[in-house]
């Protein structure tokens, strides 16, 4: 018996209820992510803010070059001073800055592409009833360029606390982390 | 000065107020400016509280060079140009630590807490005669000192003390650097360093920060959104009277100088924020009567260290890294006797306001990045940069030593004082001269 063959008698019959329910919560999961890529690509900055619950922390930590044993603490811990720490309000500031049409780092706007990929649950389930939370991890490579020739690439993993909200998926802590000690990008006016 | 056949004076015309774009772009007065500048001014290194303990280090930058901060095992600061003297790989590549030894991966040499070559691999049957390790330390820096937890150095052994080399500055230092009563408590940051890249020339740095009061209007975006503490609009509370300030040495500042005024409402959006402060200010009343006041909102000691005083309280130097690059390092600083949550709140409120993600700080580097661009064309380079606002507006002034502007406080009197001195430092051999440059 091949290995393939084994691996799939192990897992059982391609289609359980289970099954279904995990992969219909992934898909809507997914289409999350990917609508609210769209709507931050396609600036639709005051409808992004809706992805996002009342009492959310959107948070960027900071990477440091730390020794081996010190590994842990290679990421800003929560009492640090991170990249960005924005409750709702601040979050929303920072749209209405945007919105202005004077906020000279993103005026004339960037253009920006996110790629959201390896989506996962950090604890797979079949469903998410009205007021439960879960955690998501994905990745993110976002490009951004800029007036003539001004490109940045920003890589990184996002963590996401999802709670379902009014039937609707919403992020209410998201953990960002780019993958650069020192920022190479000259700002952070990009959401990620 | 060698780049230019001539001298840097004839580059900066302070009193008419032009200074050449080659300031801005030009390689050669860039690299010049290594020698001249960074390896002869005193320099910001970093703050006591990043190494509160014995073998606590914190890797840092001297111009371009790596530098290491480190307390000894003796409790005394330290800071080491970080390359081994063997073949000069860097003994530490960790932004910070605690450590018994720098040990270098190349081929094993360690050195101790206080710079001396403690370990030689191979030294016995590889070195006959024995070499004196003595003489192959870590490279220390010729002079350093500390103020207000902010801890300096300089390479070169010529220069001033400190103090002597502030002159004037001192009071921006001490009012604008030490807790928030005006006492003896310490300070210490709020945590770890921003780090970020900007396509900029450094100078635009840091006469931003000297003063330049004109450039208000590039943050409209931000007041109209309003991030302040006082819970409406604007970045902060009132600033009080603006009065701009230039020093010998080439620092400047822009002093907010408050009424003694015991009923302050500042941090109105986080109620135990604005207990604190005004506890700590009335406590400042006290001890400094109507001067409690007068201390900068911002200002940059020469040549690159600037800082806010007061809302935000910052520093940020601008490390050069080539004609129109600038690694940014970025600070926040708070009273270290402050409640957990007034900490937790000023942190907010600060890096909402600065950073690569300060709303604030953001539209200053878009103007920095394509100022330095738009300067470096053959025909641009021809054009002189306006410095003219409030030429000739100094007044002798008995609430703060130096040269004083109180009207317009929009003058470019310290972007102008900074270059005339950056001058002396392009033009001056060695200390000797510039001590007696120091007379206009």
């Amino acid at each position: 018996m091949s290995q393939s063959d084994d691996f799939s008698r192990q897992l059982g019959p391609i289609v359980t209820p289970t099954r279904l329910a995990y992969l219909s919560l992934m898909r809507e999961v997914e289409d999350f992510y990917f609508r609210e890529a769209d709507l931050l690509d396609e600036r639709h900055y005051e409808a992004w803010l809706d992805t996002f619950s009342a009492d959310v922390t959107y948070w960027m930590p900071m990477r440091k070059n730390v020794a081996w044993e010190d590994r842990d603490r290679d990421i800003t811990a929560a009492d640090d001073v991170a990249w960005m720490r924005d409750d709702k309000t601040i979050l929303t500031k920072r749209v209405h800055q945007l919105l202005t049409g004077i906020h000279w780092a993103e005026e004339p706007l960037s253009r920006v592409a996110h790629l959201i990929t390896n989506i996962h649950m950090s604890e797979p389930r079949g469903e998410l009833p009205e007021g439960a939370e879960m955690l998501v991890k994905s990745r993110f490579f976002v490009y951004r360029n800029r007036l003539e020739t001004e490109t940045d690439v920003l890589v990184g993993r996002r963590e996401d606390q999802l709670r379902r909200e009014n039937g609707q998926l919403r992020v209410c802590h998201r953990k960002i982390i780019i993958d650069q000690s020192t920022l190479m990008a000259k700002n952070l006016t990009v959401f990620l | 000065m060698k780049s230019f056949n001539g001298s840097a004076r004839d580059l900066v015309n302070g009193r008419n107020g032009e200074i050449s774009r080659e300031l801005f772009v030009n390689k050669d007065i860039y690299q010049e400016e290594q020698e001249q500048v960074f390896a002869r001014a005193w320099l910001y290194v970093g703050h006591e509280s990043q190494v509160r303990n014995p073998g606590d280090f914190f890797v840092s930058k001297m111009g371009e060079e790596s530098v290491i901060l480190v307390r000894d095992r003796e409790s005394r600061l330290h800071v080491f140009l970080n390359t081994c003297r063997h073949r000069g790989m860097k003994v530490c590549r960790y932004d910070e630590g605690n450590t018994r030894n720098f040990i270098c991966p190349y081929h094993g040499w360690s050195f101790s807490t206080d710079g001396r070559l403690v370990g030689v691999q191979d030294y016995q049957a590889a070195y006959q005669p024995p070499f004196d390790r003595d003489q192959w330390g870590l490279v220390e820096v010729a002079q350093l000192a500390v103020r207000h937890g902010t801890v300096w150095a300089t390479w070169d052994r010529n220069a001033p003390s400190f103090d002597e080399y502030l002159g004037d500055a001192r009071h921006a230092l001490d009012t604008g650097l030490c807790a928030w009563d005006g006492g003896d408590g310490e300070t210490e940051l709020l945590g770890s360093v921003q780090k970020w890249i900007i396509p900029s020339n450094w100078k635009f740095v840091a006469e931003n920060f000297a003063g330049d009061v004109l450039h208000a209007i590039s943050h409209r975006s931000v007041d109209m959104v309003g991030i302040g503490p006082n819970a409406s609009e604007g970045r902060r509370d009132n600033p009080g009277r603006l009065v701009i300030v230039a020093h010998e040495g080439g620092h400047g500042f822009v002093y907010g100088i408050k009424p003694p005024d015991p009923e302050r409402t500042d941090y109105s959006e986080s109620a135990i924020t604005a207990a604190y402060f005004k506890e700590c200010w009335q406590r400042r009343l006290k001890r400094q009567g109507d001067r409690a006041g007068v201390s900068p909102l911002v200002g940059t000691v020469f040549p690159n260290m600037s800082f806010h005083g007061q809302q935000p309280r910052t520093i940020v130097v601008a490390h050069p890294r080539g004609p129109t690059q600038t690694e940014m390092w970025r600070v926040y600083f708070v009273d270290r006797a402050a409640p957990e949550e007034v900490k937790r709140y000023l942190r907010s409120y600060y890096m909402r306001y600065s950073g690569p993600a300060g709303m604030t700080e953001q539209d200053d580097m878009e103007n920095w990045n394509y100022a330095s661009a738009a300067s470096e064309g053959t025909i641009a380079r021809r054009y002189p940069y306006h410095y003219k606002a409030g030429l000739g507006a100094a007044e002798p002034s008995d609430l703060i030593a130096g040269m004083v502007t109180n009207a317009p406080v929009t003058s470019e009197q310290n972007p102008r004082e900074l270059y005339r001195r950056w001058a002396q430092f392009m033009d001056s051999a060695d200390w000797d001269s510039l001590r007696g440059g120091a007379s206009r």
